[in-house]
């Protein structure tokens, strides 16, 4: 059996888990084996019905609930137990889960406490019709490189990279078997856990936005911000920053945009006064559009973007916001916090 | 308080890498330690500033990796351990093994580090695990992704901060444990002039290490497809922006 570990939000699939489901039961078919799916929950108790109907779409026909009253919070290595409780009691040839920190973290412990090897972060997982060897290709240096590697193992354990899989549910379905799984767990096994959870509740977040403004070294200082602010707010995006701009204490490290920190897939980037070091374009390379506005006609960033204006970011950025509003019918209302939060609702006045 | 620091020698990144028959064509790169590991030996020496102790840095990799350890103690680490692996890359449950091993030694000759950092991730190889590998063998809890450190003043307990997608989450641990820091923790200093002075001094211990492999085996590296396209180019300066809004409205953003 190829086992699916399940990432759920409320109850529901999370998006990366649409696209674990599916290269899961790629894998299952090749090989001959049923689709088994795995979850925990934390968000409290939840109707299991929406969730059921969601993987039986996906292909999988049996599902283990994983639930132990210790498990309510999270805790990474109460979870890794408990995972590595179900994947020795069911020896499936192969366990999948996304890519995200925790689905990564509880990989990693159950790889660590069976000794199974884990190949993160594969964008192609090729299953050979039987025995334990599998291909495999992994993302490395953020993205920059490709891996190809081979992979020996009784139960195989993968990661899928985000964006990998474009999902699709089953073509044919079963009948799905829910069970609930209660590992034998022991609050005595040194654990962390989490204690207090808060959620930001300011609009658009970096990774979720549909637009980002960036800016870089060019943008000179903490006040050059205030007009990629403003742009930022017009196109009800957000507003992202370079490794330089952080260093130098210009913006807070939440908002850096890179390899070390997030990696953004808008559908539009507009990078202000950044070159485009490697650490920063693996950050921004999924956008769908870039438009570079740059002094350095030859910057790395240009060269890439899909659109440029060659100019000081000073002048073409308010320049930008000046056209907006004259193209406005009428003056724009003051975003009140939350407006237009989800950066593509349509109720913007149409320009 | 004893704090060990994991770090690894990697090819700083700047332009596109190169590729040769090898894999990664090195001979005109620079190394370092990731931005996360620097942020990792910050936090250490912070810490033990605060609350006393000592910092010691360990890595697994060639000889050369003395380079990186001595860059640790400039930043005010007291020692550093480098275990000679030779040049070969090695798999995450070989390398995991390779560091519980060190650190087994260097906890029976000087007693249990209280905590154990590692970066979240390393830039090149990015397998996401080594640290929790060894945590798990050493039986220490271990959060990654952690941009935030309070010890308590009893030393027995740590909080840590992640962000989420939604937020953020604070966990509770007892010590020892181990953690995964990411850049933003803190802001790495310069290494001050006494401090290059004192590593260049420093000798740092290099041991020998036998390697068994794990089951994950890297067979080449390849350059993605990058979609090529040309630049549009909309104008020079101020004069450009009303070609901006124009495929503002296109991709109908606003």
């Amino acid at each position: 059996m190829v086992l699916a570990f399940v990432d759920l939000d409320a109850g529901s699939l999370t998006p990366s888990a649409t696209e674990t489901l599916t290269l899961a039961r790629e894998l299952a078919s090749t090989r001959g084996e049923p689709l088994r799916a795995m979850t925990f929950d934390d968000s409290g108790r939840h109707d299991d019905a929406p969730t059921a109907a969601e993987l039986t779409t996906y292909g999988v026909v049996r599902w283990f609930r994983v639930a132990h009253p210790l498990l309510d919070a999270y805790s990474p290595e109460l979870w890794g137990a408990a995972s590595a409780q179900l994947v020795r009691t069911l020896a499936p040839s192969a366990v999948v889960a996304s890519a995200g920190d925790r689905t990564t973290e509880v990989m990693a412990q159950t790889a660590a406490r069976l000794d199974l090897p884990l190949a993160a972060n594969c964008t192609t997982i090729t299953a050979t019709a039987s025995g334990d060897e599998w291909r495999l290709t992994r993302v490395r240096n953020g993205g920059m490189l490709l891996e190809d590697a081979e992979l020996v193992a009784s139960t195989a354990l993968f990661t899928v990279a985000a964006g990998a899989i474009e999902p699709a549910p089953a073509s044919v379905v079963g009948d799905l078997t829910t069970e609930t799984f209660s590992p034998v767990l022991d609050d005595t096994l040194p654990h962390a856990r989490v204690i207090e959870r808060t959620t930001r509740g300011d609009g658009v977040t970096l990774a979720s936005a549909r637009v980002v403004v960036s800016g870089g070294r060019g943008v000179g200082g903490a006040d050059g911000f205030a007009p990629l602010e403003e742009l930022a707010e017009l196109v009800g995006g957000a507003v992202g920053c370079s490794r330089v701009a952080t260093n130098n204490g210009w913006r807070p490290h939440r908002d850096q945009v890179g390899q070390t920190g997030t990696k953004v897939n808008p559908d539009l980037y507009i990078a202000c006064g950044i070159s485009g070091a490697t650490q920063h374009w693996v950050g921004c390379m999924g956008a769908k559009h870039i438009l570079a506005i740059n002094t350095d006609p030859d910057a790395p960033l240009v060269s890439r973007a899909t659109y440029a204006v060659i100019g000081d970011v000073g002048e073409v950025v308010p320049a930008v916001v000046a056209e907006i509003r004259r193209r406005t019918p009428s003056p724009l209302p003051l975003p009140a916090p939350g407006v237009g939060a989800d950066g593509h609702d349509g109720d913007r006045p149409d320009l | 308080m004893r704090i060990l620091v994991c770090v690894k020698r990697v090819p700083a990144s700047g332009g596109a890498p190169q590729l040769n028959a090898d894999g990664l064509d090195v001979r005109h790169l620079a190394f370092t330690v990731s931005p996360h590991e620097e942020c990792a030996i910050e936090e250490a020496v912070r810490l033990v500033a605060e609350h006393g102790g000592s910092v010691t840095v360990l890595t697994v990799g060639p000889v050369e990796a003395d380079e990186q350890l001595r860059y640790a103690i400039s930043m005010g680490a007291d020692d550093g351990v480098l275990v000679d692996t030779g040049t070969g890359e090695l798999d995450p449950q070989a390398t995991a093994a390779v560091i519980v091993d060190a650190v087994g030694d260097l906890e029976t000759a000087a007693g249990p580090f209280d905590l154990m950092f590692f970066g979240n991730e390393s830039p090149d190889a990015g397998h996401y695990q080594v640290g929790v590998r060894v945590a798990v063998a050493t039986g220490r809890p271990m959060v990654g992704g952690v941009k935030g450190i309070e010890v308590d003043p009893g030393l027995s307990r740590v909080r840590l901060r992640r962000d989420v997608p939604a937020g953020v989450e604070v966990y509770e641990t007892p010590l020892p444990a181990a953690v995964a820091v990411k850049e933003g923790l803190n802001l790495p200093r310069y290494p001050s002039m006494r401090g290059r002075l004192r590593a260049r001094k420093a000798s740092a211990t290099v041991v020998r290490a036998a390697v068994s492999a794990g089951g994950l085996r890297k067979v080449r590296l390849r350059l993605p497809e990058e979609k090529q396209s040309e630049t549009v180019l909309l104008g020079h300066g101020a004069a450009a922006a009303p070609a901006v809004v124009d495929v503002l409205q296109e991709l109908e953003v606003l």
